[in-house]
């Protein structure tokens, strides 16, 4: 149930600033222009479910969970949120039968996509949907994914361009480009850790990485031997963002315990 | 070919071509559309040249390949000039005949004319031919007048006069004719053009983009495929005359790759255009500046959406985005662009010439103009048919498409492509026109209109229009894509007899879904064709599920092929067709179907001659 949870406080300083005024579920909150509503409603305490947004990249209402409805007027539209920009004088509603009867469905419809996703098996029985009534999709592809594009919009915003949407209608999938090893994939893993419904195949051994066809080195620390980073990460990373040559030569933990020992032989 | 420096030098030329063009000049017009092109009109072209060549007629008679005639279902056709006969089914054996008796004497060749199916009556013009006489044909006025690949043709029959007197009337007054003749889009929407117009206009830009939509991708429409092959000209104008109207210095026109025809002559207009002067910098010496480039599209039906066009032009992944922005606002590349269809575009130019109070004395107070539609189906005279707003179903399929062949009858008329709706008998007389088809839970589209008779099991077409917007999803939303992948699942389920009633409320539940929780305009119709045969012919479902029953004879898993004792003379033609040596017999004995063997595929009852084979 949408019911607006117990941090939501008084406006901040900052929403203060706001440019923005919109009702959510007849709370008055505010918005920078351009910000979606989901975002907004987030923000302030409001609970919509959603499976293919992450604030960090752009959103492209894939898996139409995150609905609401805009009253304007006498009309009301029925819409996605998270790529609905927040405007004055707005009123949203987060939550009623019609909207639990589609996002149900949506639900529905992504169950028997992935029975095996927790998350989702969650999400979907919070609105009633425990055994999808369709079929199991037979069809090739990803197992359990539920095609929302996190993986490729998050490699996309890194810089790596390694994974794309490939095919149309019952028969897109996720895949590198041209279905072989990306050149540019540098195995660092986001894709998976993005991923709702955990279903991006990714093994680790204690020297390798494989992920997307395609196995890389780990840097190893230098003081425990633990894998740290993809050789070829960590070349991306540094000479991406000017990070010295030694940054990934020792993992966090020695990282302390090397400083620790360094000021030790400095005071005494 | 030089270049026309201005309005005045282009009157000059028109008069100069047209007083070239005598009405009583003889022409033999071959069509060389697409439908008789593969008919074989391309030979009969040859033909005639020969044949004329025998007569000694060069120069005296003018052989002319136009555009389509849109009476497909009688081609090759043959037109003759200044008579307006119309020769039908034209054989390349036939030329010879043609050229020393009509063309030489001006005789009539009365099995080549049109004979109607149902009253058996024959006429030798064009213009009485039922199919003819009760269109209103102003897009496609001229196919058929002029050959596609002559710019001068076009010059001479009034061509880029529009453009001239829409430079001289100022962009501003430009868009308020266009208001005024709220004339809407052609391209499914029936957005107001003019509206459409003013909205880019008004915005803050160095620069802004006009663009074709020439993906027309319904199964069985080809409208804009016509317009684009038979008079590819009048497109162009009607972009000159929107750019000049917004202020845009280019063009595209996205066309599908599947048209090789209209992109020849699209690409052969554009050149020529260019070479006049009526296409670059300076156009007509008023300095306005203006081109076109064409843009292939790759084969999907998504990219017809116009963001996912826009996206496609771009060189991006065909998937549409979220609107507002309209294009209009922020389009290709960011720029404010107006994105009309290829018949709106073409509908521009009359608009200007003969202005908006004459524009909108066609059709109805809501839907102004003519629209064309392609008729196909179980219909008599299936082609391209341009009608005005607000004439009836039932004046389009009976009186213009002549009725439903073999005696069969009317069942339901699909209109507005895969995401339209199927309308029953009893909505016959309802006006075609934008709101009274979306009221009745079809649409407009883009012009697609099946008829379907009494063989037609309307679980089946639903299942088939279902399996064509599943595999031209884009596959961004889970309620279009998955959607109506799982519906099309259930519909099988209900076609091969393993349905429950059960069936059909998740049928209904996810309908709406699909519509009420799709992005764009593919998967907020998709439901279309599933909804509107469950509102008119629910009792076809219910005998699918209920009775283990398809009425109409289709479904395969539920029908089985009998012999009737009592009609059966033995005559051995289903028992020798028989892929599957599923029928016994002998000659002058009665045959009989191994329901085990038989695949049901249908030959038997085909081409018995006695009707003996029954589907039960």
């Amino acid at each position: 149930m949408a019911v607006r949870s117990e941090q939501a406080q008084a406006p901040s300083q900052r929403e203060e600033a706001m440019a923005i005024r919109l009702d959510i579920d007849d709370v008055e909150v505010a918005a920078e222009p351009g910000e979606s509503v989901l975002k907004v409603a987030r923000r302030n305490g409001f609970d919509i479910p959603a499976l293919c947004y992450h604030e960090a990249v752009p959103s492209i209402g894939a898996c139409r969970v995150c609905l609401v409805e805009v009253r304007k007027g006498a009309e009301t539209l029925l819409s996605t949120s998270c790529n609905l920009p927040a405007e004055e004088g707005m009123q949203v509603v987060t939550d009623s039968p019609e909207i639990r009867r589609h996002r149900a469905m949506n639900l529905e419809l992504m169950l028997s996509r992935a029975p095996g996703a927790p998350g989702l098996r969650k999400l979907a029985a919070e609105y009633g949907v425990v055994r999808p009534r369709f079929a199991p999709v037979a069809e090739g592809g990803i197992r359990n994914c539920i095609l929302c594009e996190l993986c490729v919009r998050v490699c996309d915003m890194l810089g790596h361009h390694a994974l794309a949407a490939v095919g149309h209608g019952d028969e897109k999938t996720i895949s590198p480009p041209f279905g072989k090893p990306a050149e540019s994939c540098v195995g660092c893993g986001s894709c998976l850790s993005v991923c709702p419904t955990r279903c991006v195949a990714m093994r680790d051994t204690a020297t390798t990485r494989t992920i997307w066809g395609k196995t890389f080195d780990f840097r190893l620390c230098s003081e425990c031997g633990a894998p740290l980073i993809t050789e070829a990460h960590r070349e991306f990373a540094i000479a991406e963002k000017g990070l010295p040559e030694d940054y990934y030569d020792v993992c966090q933990a020695c990282k302390q315990s090397v400083a620790s020992k360094t000021f030790a032989s400095v005071v005494w | 070919m030089a270049r026309i420096a201005g309005a005045i030098e282009l009157a000059a030329l028109r008069e100069k071509l047209s007083g070239a063009r005598p009405a009583k000049r003889k022409v033999v017009a071959v069509c060389a559309g697409t439908g008789c092109k593969a008919f074989g009109s391309f030979n009969l072209l040859g033909a005639f040249k020969a044949e004329m060549a025998k007569h000694k007629m060069n120069g005296k008679v003018e052989l002319r390949a136009t555009g389509c005639h849109g009476f497909c279902e009688r081609g090759p056709l043959v037109l003759l000039f200044p008579e307006g006969l119309l020769y039908t089914k034209v054989k390349a054996k036939d030329v010879g005949e043609i050229v020393a008796k009509t063309v030489v004497s001006g005789e009539v060749i009365e099995r080549l004319l049109y004979q109607d199916p149902v009253t058996g009556r024959s006429y030798e013009k064009q213009d009485e031919i039922p199919f003819y006489a009760r269109q209103r044909r102003l897009v496609l006025a001229n196919n058929g007048r002029l050959d596609p690949e002559s710019i001068n043709d076009y010059i001479a029959l009034g061509g880029y006069a529009a453009l001239t007197k829409a430079l001289r009337m100022g962009a501003r007054r430009v868009v308020e004719e266009v208001k005024r003749s709220n004339l809407r889009g052609r391209g499914g929407a029936g957005f107001p053009a003019g509206a459409k117009w003013e909205i880019c206009r008004s915005q803050e830009a160095e620069d802004r983009v006009i663009i074709c939509n020439a993906d027309e991708g319904d199964p069985g429409a080809f409208m804009d495929r016509s317009v684009i092959e038979g008079n590819p000209h009048s497109v162009l104008e009607g972009m000159l005359i929107g750019a000049f109207a917004i202020g845009a210095s280019r063009g595209y026109v996205y066309i599908r790759q599947e048209y090789p025809l209209a992109v020849e002559r699209l690409e052969h207009a554009v050149h020529a255009a260019r070479e006049k002067g009526l296409l670059g910098e300076d156009i007509l010496g008023t300095g306005f500046s203006f081109d076109v480039t064409i843009s292939r599209g790759g084969g999907a039906f998504i990219c017809g959406e116009e963001t996912a066009l826009i996206a496609s032009i771009e060189g991006r992944r065909g998937v549409p985005r979220r609107r507002p922005p309209y294009p209009a606002v922020s389009g290709l590349w960011g720029r404010p662009t107006v994105i009309n269809n290829v018949e709106t575009w073409a509908n521009v130019p009359w608009i200007i010439n003969q202005g908006a109070d004459w524009y909108r004395a066609i059709g109805t107070d809501g839907s102004t103009g003519t629209k064309i539609f392609s008729l196909v189906g179980k219909v008599n005279n299936t082609g391209l048919v341009e009608v005005p707003m607000g004439i009836s179903l039932r004046e389009i399929v009976f009186d213009i498409g002549g009725g439903i062949p073999a005696g069969k009858a009317f069942k339901a008329v699909q209109t507005g492509g895969p995401s339209g709706g199927c309308l029953p008998e009893e909505k016959l007389d309802i006006r075609v026109d934008f709101d009274s088809l979306s009221r009745e839970g079809a649409m407009m589209g883009s012009g697609g209109m099946i008829v379907m008779d009494s063989s037609t099991c309307m679980v089946d077409v639903a299942r088939y229009f279902v399996n064509f917007l599943k595999s031209e999803s884009c596959g961004n939303c889970t309620s279009c894509r998955d959607g109506l992948s799982r519906m099309h699942q259930l519909l099988t389920d209900i076609c091969e007899g393993r349905a429950s009633r059960a069936t059909l409320s998740v049928v209904e539940e996810l309908a709406e879904t699909i519509q009420a929780t799709s992005l764009c305009a593919l998967g907020t119709t998709a439901a279309n064709p599933v909804r509107s045969t469950l509102k008119y012919f629910r009792e076809e479902y219910e005998a699918h599920i209920s009775d283990r029953r398809c009425p109409a004879g289709v479904c395969k898993a539920l029908i089985t092929y009998r012999i009737d004792e009592r009609l059966c003379d033995g005559c051995t033609l289903c028992l020798a067709r028989c892929p599957e040596d599923a029928i016994t017999g002998e000659k002058k004995h009665l045959h009989v179907i191994s329901t085990d063997k038989c695949i049901k595929c249908g030959i038997c009852f085909d081409v018995c001659n006695r009707d003996a084979v029954l589907v039960e």
